[in-house]
């Protein structure tokens, strides 16, 4: 049992709050993510869990076992929590297999344990390298590799990939979460990059002003947005002006949509003004389709060629914006006028400010 | 995301620590100031009607001596060899760094053993056209050309610094903009390595202002050597202290100066090592730049590293006994536990300045590591008196015996620690900014405590940069004049007091021996400094 549990942490640096009231639960084997605008107090509350940053209130537990509450913290060095440093942190004067032992304190299986971390890491090859004469995404993999070594009971990532290029980013996101899951490992990863958190987390905190928004899985993340916040930040889309007809419908300039869950609205204590409450409604790229025989239409703005697709952005009738994705073979010009229609299954709409 | 840590000040143990660091540089500066609480009327009046005068104009004229001079040399060399091509740039490129190994002193000597009336110069003149008369070289004018030659290389190092990042990429941009070669350089290059060429002149400067040897040698009155004079001569402190005293207020003068053009270096460092194509010098201008630095060389080191082993060669049988054994001892003695003071001193101020979280720290670091700036004959002085006080104070109390601590190494190795502490501190505390923090972190995450990190991750990282600052103190405690000389004990006379005493007797081919001892040494720092400039330039 290695559960990862904050209860209602905050830390401020003076007058300013780091992070105010965590709370969050990371179930054993999960790989969980703190993704958020770089500010919002992900790094802070990663150091709290590691041990490096003390708490002013709440409770970190590691398994049950009480790590850090005010006024008093279990030192780093004995919370058997491994960390991926942003900038890695490598020993320069350690060659790879002695940076990935450093960890190991008993002799006894250290060489074993070298061996099978290194072919873990596909780095065989280099075990008498020493971390200069790495490219960086190898770099980056000891780092993993050291880190895992030891066993530790959660591993923490620090913007693990922000170092790499785009490219190297993607395939090692794929590669770590292997990784990851053959050392059935506990791990908590912080990153701003939503494809990296898409890309390897199983829960996603999505943090802001040292909060968590939402603490919820990739999809309904991206589908089911709990705020304003949450819908902004993650994945592409607008926000159209809707009024609500029922609790399932809400009235936009393209139409009448009809939700599987009750609108939003609604769950936000605005039950007086259900019928008739003007909203903001979440349309995605994805929601909106090209469809030549559709009386509805809306002129091409602006267009981005993303190879399988395009990303159009269209200017409805009523001089809103939206943006819809398309094949690419559908080849519009600017200003041309294109029919559209809407598929949208849960309707996302926060009551207008 | 920036970890802002918590700023509020809060006095901890390690700041007290880097405080009684600072203080010692503070003492001998508020001693020597003191001299004015008391103020010896007959004193003063002498030294202001006699010596005052003529130190103030003998300093003045040295200064802007050196000062031009080192310039032009420095300068024109730095930019020859940065940002131009000619024939044997890559062999000057390091090798016009070796006259640092010449302690001025010794190279003031050579000048004047060669050039005076008796030297072989004017004996060979007289021989062979009768009658001659050339110019007096122990003159304003011999001391400012020694010392510029002695120090021109801490304007080239620098200068060459600035020159190679920015000097072709600001000439080319120049260019671009209409400007010829010549107008590029007079009106972009060369301003804009001004912070820098200033901050290698006023180093220069300080030396100028140090010195002792040369001075002595050439019979020049400057504040060093007046302090010298009051200290044996007239037995008078209180005539030492308040000449040490003006000497702070010029070097003060400097300190600003210099501080000021490295905090406009900061701003006005523009990065990367350009890669740029040179300028080919052809012709002419490549026989003149080729000649201008092989002249400059030779004058500055050859020449006096050959008379210096012709002078030794002749006498090494009978000069290589036990008393210059004696010499070299006291002098390995001396320089070997002043480097270990001085790297012991720099590892606990860098870690003070990494651990503390006082907002302070930054100018209590620098306030230490000012001392390089002061004369050593002002820190003899400075510690001097403190410590004869403190002495009579234990005599007081606890009978003569106590008395221990006037005829020990104390002043002097103290007064080491403050004028070296920053050759030894700059390479430790860059050595440990290597440590990053996460780097200690990650040690921590995996299960290393305070102890087992220390041994197995800041030692070995910092190995390299405790051996570079333990030599470089090393060797420039072992060409130190002033300080030896005038706190060292009975019986602990060294290489550097051999030199001196030699000279001051006009025997030039005994001084020779001992000097060629520390100048073998200080080769040992040009190399450290010209492996680093290669690793810094690819």
């Amino acid at each position: 049992m290695a559960d990862v549990v904050l209860d209602s942490v905050s830390q401020s640096y003076g007058a300013r709050a780091v992070i105010s009231d965590l709370s969050f639960t990371l179930p054993q084997g999960v790989i969980g993510c703190l993704l958020g605008p770089s500010g919002c107090g992900k790094t802070t509350a990663l150091r709290a869990i590691a041990g490096f940053e003390p708490i002013q209130s709440g409770t970190i537990r590691v398994g049950g076992e009480l790590m850090s509450r005010p006024g008093w913290m279990l030192p780093a060095e004995k919370r058997a929590i491994g960390m991926v440093f942003q900038d890695y942190a490598l020993f320069p004067h350690l060659t790879v297999a002695e940076n990935i032992a450093f960890g190991l304190a008993r002799p006894a299986g250290r060489a074993a344990r070298v061996a099978e971390l290194l072919a873990l890491v596909g780095l065989e090859a280099h075990a008498h390298s020493y971390p200069h004469q790495l490219s960086g995404g190898q770099q980056q993999r000891v780092a993993l590799a050291r880190a895992l070594a030891p066993r530790p009971r959660v591993l923490l990532m620090d913007e693990p990939f922000s170092n790499l290029d785009v490219e190297l980013r993607e395939r090692l996101s794929l590669e770590v979460r292997d990784i990851l899951r053959r050392e059935a490992t506990t791990a908590l990863i912080v990153t701003h990059d939503q494809n990296e958190a898409f890309a390897l987390a199983d829960w996603i905190g999505v943090m802001h002003d040292g909060r968590i928004q939402q603490w919820d899985t990739p999809y309904r993340l991206y589908h089911e947005p709990a705020n304003r916040f949450v819908a902004d930040f993650v994945g592409q889309g607008v926000l159209l002006e809707g009024r609500v007809v029922n609790e399932h419908q809400v009235e936009i300039e393209l139409g009448v949509l009809n939700g599987k869950i009750p609108v939003a609205c609604a769950a936000q204590g605005c039950d007086a003004c259900v019928r008739d409450c003007r909203v903001d409604v979440l349309i995605r790229p994805d929601d909106i389709i090209h469809d030549d025989a559709s009386p509805l239409v809306a002129e091409v703005e602006n267009k981005a060629f993303r190879g399988a697709e395009f990303l159009y952005t269209l200017r409805l009738p009523s001089g809103q914006r939206a943006l819809s994705l398309v094949p690419s073979h559908h080849d519009h010009a600017i200003g041309e006028k294109i029919g559209i229609r809407l598929a949208v299954d849960h309707v996302i709409a926060f009551p207008r400010p | 995301m920036p970890q802002a840590r918590p700023r509020t000040w809060r006095p901890d143990g390690w700041l007290a620590l880097a405080l009684a660091i600072a203080a010692l540089v503070l003492i001998p500066v508020a001693v020597t100031l003191a001299a004015f609480a008391h103020p010896q009327a007959e004193l003063l009046a002498h030294l202001a009607e006699f010596v005052l005068p003529e130190l103030v104009a003998n300093t003045l004229w040295l200064g802007a001596g050196v000062a031009v001079g080192v310039g032009v040399i420095g300068v024109s060399l730095a930019w020859l060899t940065a940002v131009c091509e000619f024939p044997g740039r890559r062999f000057f490129n390091w090798a016009l760094l070796l006259p640092l190994a010449l302690p001025a002193y010794v190279l003031g000597f050579v000048v004047i053993g060669l050039l005076d009336f008796s030297g072989p110069l004017q004996s060979a003149l007289r021989a062979a056209f009768g009658p001659v008369v050339l110019p007096q070289i122990r003159s304003r004018f011999g001391v400012i050309v020694t010392l510029s030659l002695a120090l021109y290389p801490y304007v080239y190092l620098i200068a060459r610094n600035a020159f190679a990042t920015q000097g072709a990429v600001a000439l080319e941009a120049a260019q671009s903009l209409g400007h010829s070669r010549r107008a590029g350089f007079f009106r972009v290059a060369l301003p804009m390595a001004r912070p820098w060429i200033a901050a290698g002149v006023m180093l220069a400067l300080m030396e100028t202002l140090a010195d002792f040897g040369t001075m002595a040698v050439f019979n020049y009155d400057t504040f060093t050597t007046a302090i010298y004079k009051a200290w044996f001569s007239l037995f008078s402190l209180p005539a030492a202290a308040q000449l040490a005293s003006i000497l702070i207020a010029f070097v003060l003068a400097m300190v600003v100066i210099e501080q000021r053009s490295r905090a406009a270096m900061r701003y006005g460092a523009v990065g990367r090592a350009a890669h740029t194509r040179r300028i080919r010098l052809s012709g002419a201008s490549a026989v003149l730049a080729s000649g201008w630095a092989g002249a400059v060389l030779t004058l500055a080191f050859i020449v006096p590293v050959t008379q210096l082993a012709l002078w030794a060669l002749p006498i090494l049988g009978e000069d290589l006994d036990a008393r210059y054994w004696g010499f070299f001892r006291h002098s390995l003695v001396l320089a070997g536990s002043g480097a270990l003071l001085v790297v012991a001193t720099s590892v606990l101020l860098a870690y003070a300045g990494r651990e503390s979280r006082s907002p302070g720290m930054p100018w209590v670091q620098r306030v230490a590591t000012l001392g390089y700036a002061f004369p050593g004959a002002v820190l003899a002085v400075g510690l001097y008196i403190p410590v004869a006080w403190l002495d009579n104070l234990l005599i007081d109390r606890f009978g003569a015996a106590a008395g221990v601590l006037k005829g020990s190494l104390v002043v002097m190795l103290l007064a080491y620690l403050v004028r070296f502490l920053a050759v030894g501190f700059g390479p430790v505390d860059s050595g440990l900014q290597r440590i990053t923090r996460s780097i200690d972190d990650a040690a921590r995450s995996l299960g290393h405590t305070l102890r087992t990190r220390l041994a197995r991750v800041h030692l070995p990282m910092l190995r390299a940069s405790l051996v570079t600052a333990a030599t470089l103190t090393f060797v420039d405690i072992m060409k130190e004049m002033p300080i030896t000389l005038m706190t060292r004990p009975f019986g602990w006379d060294t290489l550097a007091v051999r030199v001196f005493e030699m000279t001051s007797e006009g025997q030039w081919e005994r001084a020779a021996l001992p000097a060629l001892a520390i100048v073998i040494a200080g080769i040992i720092p040009v190399m450290i400094l010209t492996a680093h400039g290669d690793r810094a330039h690819g």
